[in-house]
């Protein structure tokens, strides 16, 4: 068995899963196994997968077996490995969330094909090498999330999801302009071919010109300041599975995009691109924070707080240094896992009062106090309090700070991770401490969930905290993952040279060549699968 | 839709559209066509024959349900993408037998013409998925 058929598998398992899930349209319960079967498949896929790059550095896939820049090519190198590897972590906790939370009525138009399909659109979009191949992923992701977001077709919901659907097309036809003009200056749309191209390209305006508007394409699907609107007039109102996995991972990919192209695509103009990425990633941090705390409703104030730790993320991107970028890779295993986990919790919460609102609800330290323990140790963790995961993650980046003297995103940091602390205080305080409210008691209908239903409720969480927890124990070996896939991320020939094997031998340039010969013995060895690197296709 | 006209026509239009939408499905092998196209004048078809008629009758006629089409679209599509990775060839690589008959001569088959099967039934699939909630509403 080839190595590189790890690559597809995190894409064709979603895809099985949903066209079986559409066979068995008429029953519930099949879609609901299926749903899970696959998830636990992808989740086994994505840990080879991971397995397998660790191992190899970075695999890659020649689909059809035309060879780049060509074809379509398909890549994993460490970061693509984690990001998929944390979608599914995602994926299997939110499907047995949504196990017991999603009602019937929406199961029966299609929740679990959906969800899969925006999966298949998440680890398309980590897993691609080619820009167009990025924008179709990302369609699939909008296309689902669109469905995802309106189910139900309640008042709440289609109102989030014209905001949503509106600035998220936007991104799209400003992504697309970008391959556009890309793909007319330079004539390639492959990442590794476009990198090469980009490093001696002539006009340092166009180049410029693009990267702004992949800031823009990505920006919006990563929520940065300014332009996250979209973000917190949505998360609120789909079902809170859904709210979770969205929060989980689709601005993620946003942000892994931004980190794929500002390391890969535009690093020649570093003192300009980078430089204002940190003032975006400094303005994100901020505004999202100011915006959690003028809050009332714990849907609202985390998914603010979605937007202010996409500023941590793109804080390490635009620092740049091997640690900084370290600390990003770190917060997002990070933040994914917690944010995920905070939704959850959060809609415990809401199931029992019917209501997210701070004011409407209470008391919930003595009524859950399980759930009280694993909304603190997340709570904490978002907050960036020793030893869980945050701390970890936002240490890093501010010693990349310092490192490299950045004194006011590190000042910015500390202080919106204060007020970050304050906030999670504030659900805490409301939602917890505070006695549940006379008309909430009374109405309550005590919800008595069966057994196997709060299985499927706490497992997740119980799940996602111990994860939580072990990052922040584990920290050393979390760490050192984090930091091969930043040093990876620095090093963008290994990665052109994996894409393009026979680049160095069609260049003939002579220092180059020099250097492969050097670098033959430590050989990366990427496993790829094109045969003979100057046949094209021998069928035919 | 009560037209004579059009339900009169559409008993000669429908296997003539269908006909065609074969026709469109093979030429797209080597010439403009494919199962994209094919598939949206077979979907067109059987839309015609919901109006005329109803969305009951247009089911019957479908046999299958189009969410049914759908999935084993998808399915037959990532089967022929899997199926070169048996033989240590990448994703949707295309592979090909020539059999050679006594009838039709020469002919040349590959997995792409199953990958276009599977790209017809989840186009008819889906717009007829659409075509049909919107009569039944």
């Amino acid at each position: 068995m080839n190595p590189s058929i790890a690559v597809i598998l995190p894409i064709a398992i979603p895809l099985a899963t949903m066209a079986i899930s559409l066979l068995a349209w008429k029953s519930i319960a099949a879609q609901k196994w299926l749903g899970l079967a696959g998830s636990v498949l992808l989740f086994f896929s994505a840990a080879a997968l991971m397995w397998l790059v660790d191992r190899d550095e970075i695999l890659v896939l020649q689909v059809g077996r035309w060879p780049a820049p060509f074809g379509i090519t398909l890549v994993a190198d460490r970061l693509s490995s984690i990001m998929v590897m944390l979608a599914g972590v995602v994926l299997f906790a939110v499907t047995l969330y949504s196990l017991a939370t999603i009602d019937d009525r929406r199961v029966d138009y299609g929740f679990f094909p959906l969800i899969h399909l925006l999966l298949m659109g998440v680890c398309g979009a980590f897993l691609t090498g080619d820009l167009f191949n990025l924008y179709v992923w990302f369609e699939v992701m909008l296309i689902a999330s669109f469905v995802l977001l309106t189910l139900g077709g309640e008042r709440g919901q289609l109102e989030g999801a014209i905001k949503y659907v509106a600035l998220n097309l936007i991104s799209s036809a400003a992504f697309l302009a970008a391959i556009g003009v890309i793909y007319a200056a330079t004539g390639t749309l492959n990442m590794a071919d476009l990198a090469v191209k980009l490093r001696s390209f002539p006009d340092e305006g166009i180049v410029t010109v693009l990267a702004m508007l992949f800031v823009i394409a990505f920006g919006t699907k990563a929520a940065v300041f300014p332009l996250f609107f979209w973000l917190p007039a949505s998360y609120h109102t789909p079902p809170v599975a859904v709210s979770a996995i969205f929060a989980g991972l689709l601005t993620k990919v946003g942000v892994y995009s931004l980190i794929r192209a500002f390391t890969l695509l535009f690093v020649t103009d570093l003192a300009f691109t980078h430089n204002l990425l940190l003032l975006i990633a400094g303005l994100t941090m901020v505004t999202g924070v100011l915006g959690a705390m003028a809050q009332s409703e714990i849907r609202r104030i985390l998914s603010f707080h979605i937007v202010s730790q996409i500023g941590y993320m793109l804080m390490g991107l635009a620092l740049f240094t091997p640690l900084a970028l370290a600390g990003s890779v770190f917060y997002i295993i990070h933040h994914i896992v917690v944010k995920t986990n905070l939704f959850l919790i959060g809609g415990i919460a809401e199931r029992r009062f019917g209501s997210g609102r701070l004011s409407e609800i209470g008391g919930l330290q003595r009524s859950m106090p399980v759930l009280a323990i694993l909304f603190f140790l997340s709570a904490m963790s978002l907050a960036g309090i020793p030893p869980l995961s945050g701390f970890f993650a936002k240490l890093t980046l501010v010693r990349g700070g310092l490192e490299t003297e950045r004194y006011a995103i590190i000042i910015a940091a500390l202080v919106v991770s204060l007020m970050t602390l304050f906030s999670m205080t504030k659900i805490w305080a409301e939602a917890f401490w505070k006695p549940a409210p006379q008309e909430a008691r009374a109405s309550l209908p005590a919800r008595h969930d069966s057994r196997r239903g709060r299985i499927a409720l706490f497992a997740p969480i119980v799940l996602l905290v111990t994860i939580t927890v072990g990052i922040g124990v584990l920290a050393g070996p979390v760490m050192k993952v984090s930091y091969a896939a930043a040093e990876q991320l620095l090093d963008p020939d290994a990665y052109i040279d994996a894409v393009l094997p026979d680049r160095l031998a069609a260049e003939g340039d002579l220092d180059r060549q020099g250097k492969l010969n050097e670098q033959i013995p430590t050989n990366r060895n990427p496993s790829t699968l094109n045969g003979p690197p100057t046949s094209l296709r021998d069928e035919d | 839709m009560d037209s004579v006209i059009l339900r009169t026509a559409i008993r000669f239009l429908f296997p003539l559209l269908l006909l065609s939408s074969v026709f469109l499905f093979l030429r797209g092998h080597n010439e403009p066509g494919g199962g994209f196209v094919g598939g949206l004048v077979a979907s067109g078809a059987i839309a015609l024959y919901a109006m005329t008629h109803d969305v009951a009758a247009a089911r019957r006629v479908l046999r299958v349900s189009p969410r049914v089409l759908i999935g084993s679209g998808l399915l037959l599509a990532l089967c022929c993408g899997l199926a070169p990775l048996a033989i240590g060839r990448p994703f949707l690589t295309g592979l090909w037998i020539n059999i050679t008959s006594s009838g039709l001569g020469k002919v040349h088959l590959g997995t792409p013409l199953l990958f276009d099967l599977g790209v017809y039934c989840v186009v008819t699939g889906v717009s007829l998925v659409f075509v049909f909630s919107l009569l039944e509403e």
